[in-house]
């Protein structure tokens, strides 16, 4: 399978803390992979490694960007570089711009596709004004896409929670991203809205062709989901796999259950 | 009423040896506030009725003014009185009103653009009135060793105050919230001082005196005309303000702004670049000080370090806060309340820092959002897409 995203060894300190160590995973084009683990297993810190909010302490994150053979370092990189080279994230804990409305915070995930300057801005060129509407448009087709053009200039804050963790989606998805990152994207919804979800997600990766990465704690979701599988655990991989294999495997099982008294 | 009885009921009268009881003053404290706590109710009342209006959605949430804006029979004819209104204001009023008049307009123009920096991008900035000192300095020193006029000064104080801002910006690019208040602060503090104890430089704590008002072409006019002359230039500039803040506001960098004041981690998620945005930020912000500082040289034709204290940011600050967080026209009429009322009421300028406490208190309970909120632009789509899908 061609590879989008390749993590080898990656480690994280925080002083003497060891958060991630020696982490691999991988993402393949056009496939669901699910982070799982416990809590505290570290698979927020390995978000924010790959994304560029933390500066990992060791190992690589290489992407495999379309059109070229190349992969390409992104560890260090600031995060908004890391997203204009096609990596978009969610946050586990809703992360909007609640003062402006729904249409102009998927438009900021446009900006980082668009080049108007100051002058641009203030002059309103032809080619500043031409940009301007096509990412109305753009904008407003996506959020037709996740089912969110009836809030359009609803203001972020007054969406239904529901509303709000898919419009976190639209917003990462008008970055034009190859991989979508989604921080528990089921965290808090009823069992109705997860089931949507998981029909937008397999929606997004079938027509859109964007691979995904998401850490979640619904197992259902993950479950029905996912190609592939990674668990963590104390900041270690513990184990890889199809849905089925890690259902079975034993040092998961222990990981989430404990170990078993009974000899 | 039992909190204030031993001030304003008790007089020990030294004199006679005697304590005088004035219990008509306990009368009229206990039935004024009274009344203050009714109205006060009343107000707060309303205030949760609206809330509840508005949360039930519907045409009456939306403010009076946003309906005259989208009006255009309202709009327009409303706009052509405003507009003959400043055209005559100098040659109605005397003088004093027109040097009054001129003295909002500069703070119009710097609540505008202090409104970029604080209102939109969210950073909260102590030390604004530096730039409006570079910008007033700027045209006092550059006039006095080199001679240059007022028209050659404007671009110049406009482009050093936002090279200022930019100086000010790198340093505090990773602070945010209270840290970088207390910074700007300082940085204010740190021009005003060193303005004042350079003395060869700006000629210290009595500063430069006889800067030349503005020549129309290369004519001079008299005081009264040339107060008159300065008065059209600060509309036009404040104009050309607005102009620009505007569409900024409606662009791919004013969002930015937006976002950044909202949520930096998510902002950087997005792929806005921080740095960069916060340096337009504050450039820009300073730009309209710069300017205006150069106006300021040139109507006063004094300037000196006292003119560029502490109080003079926040006073800018309160024009936005009051006005309207990223609300242009909010900050209009936050300036010309403040600074215009005080005029007008110099008969109770004792009270006057009095009454400033008590209308920012008063606003902040009953209009959090300022006089005249700030109201995101919203789009129509009515087959914008169908073409795309067909």
């Amino acid at each position: 399978m061609e590879p989008v995203l390749n993590v080898q060894d990656l480690g994280m300190n925080f002083g003497g803390l060891r958060a991630l160590d020696a982490v691999d995973l991988d993402v393949g084009k056009n496939e669901i992979v699910a982070l799982i683990g416990p809590n505290g297993a570290g698979k927020t810190t390995f978000f924010n490694c790959i994304t560029g909010i933390y500066a990992p302490t060791e190992g690589d994150v290489l992407i495999f960007p379309q059109g070229k053979d190349r992969p390409k370092r992104i560890n260090g990189l600031k995060p908004n570089k890391v997203t204009e080279k096609g990596l978009a994230r969610t946050f586990q804990n809703i992360r909007l711009f609640p003062n402006m409305t729904v249409l102009e915070n998927v438009m900021i995930g446009r900006h980082c596709r668009m080049r108007a300057g100051i002058l641009g801005a203030v002059l309103r060129g032809g080619s500043t004004m031409r940009e301007e509407r096509a990412a109305v448009e753009d904008s407003y087709t996506i959020l037709e896409k996740i089912g969110l053009d009836p809030f359009v200039n609803e203001f972020a804050k007054n969406l239904p929670y529901g509303a709000q963790r898919r419009l976190e989606i639209a917003r990462a998805m008008a970055t034009e991203p190859f991989l979508l990152l989604l921080d528990e994207p089921a965290a808090g919804m009823n069992p109705n809205e997860t089931r949507d979800l998981d029909e937008l997600i397999k929606r997004i990766r079938d027509e859109e062709g964007i691979s995904i990465l998401l850490i979640e704690h619904d197992m259902k979701l993950v479950m029905s989901l996912s190609d592939r599988i990674f668990v963590v655990d104390y900041g270690r991989k513990i184990a890889q796999g199809t849905p089925e294999e890690i259902r079975n495997n034993p040092a998961v099982i222990k990981a989430y259950l404990g170990e078993e008294t009974d000899a | 009423m039992f909190l204030t009885f031993p001030i304003m009921v008790i007089r020990v009268n030294p004199v006679e040896h005697i304590v005088e009881w004035r219990w008509r003053n306990m009368l009229l404290i206990g039935v004024g506030s009274f009344l203050l706590s009714f109205v006060w109710h009343y107000f707060i009342r309303r205030k949760e009725l609206g809330v509840q209006k508005a949360e039930g959605g519907g045409d009456e949430s939306i403010p009076l003014i946003q309906r005259i804006l989208t009006k255009k029979a309202v709009y327009r004819p409303t706009l052509a009185v405003i507009g003959i209104l400043i055209l005559v204001f100098p040659f109605l009023f005397s003088l004093y009103q027109t040097n009054i008049m001129i003295s909002a307009l500069i703070y119009i123009m710097l609540g505008l653009g202090l409104n970029i920096v604080v209102g939109l991008a969210g950073l909260l900035d102590l030390g604004y009135v530096a730039f409006y000192a570079v910008g007033a300095y700027a045209y006092a020193l550059l006039n006095y060793h080199f001679g240059l006029s007022f028209w050659m000064v404007l671009p110049i104080g406009a482009a050093l105050g936002a090279t200022f801002g930019i100086l000010l910006g790198f340093p505090v690019l990773r602070l945010r919230g209270d840290y970088l208040a207390i910074v700007t602060l300082g940085f204010g503090e740190i021009i005003r001082i060193v303005l004042e104890n350079w003395n060869e430089f700006s000629f210290g704590p009595s500063g430069i005196a006889n800067i030349p008002r503005p020549s129309l072409f290369g004519i001079d006019l008299s005081v009264h005309a040339a107060t008159i002359y300065i008065y059209f230039i600060m509309i036009g500039l404040c104009l050309f303000t607005i102009f620009v803040v505007n569409r900024l506001q409606d662009s791919r960098i004013g969002r930015a702004w937006i976002a950044l004041r909202e949520d930096e981690t998510a902002c950087q998620a997005m792929g806005i670049d921080k740095a960069k945005t916060k340096l337009t930020a504050f450039a820009l912000g300073a730009t309209w000080a710069g300017m205006s500082g150069v106006v300021f040289a040139a109507k006063t034709t004094f300037v000196n370090p006292a003119s560029f204290t502490i109080w003079e940011s926040i006073i800018i600050l309160c024009v936005v806060v009051l006005g309207g967080m990223g609300s242009i026209l909010g900050v209009i009429a936050g300036a010309l309340v403040l600074i215009l009322m005080p005029e007008y009421l110099r008969a109770f300028s004792e009270f006057r820092m009095l009454a400033f406490g008590v209308l920012l208190v008063v606003m902040m309970v009953f209009r959090p959002g300022g006089l005249i909120p700030n109201v995101r632009r919203t789009y129509k789509f009515e087959g914008v897409t169908e073409p795309k899908k067909g």
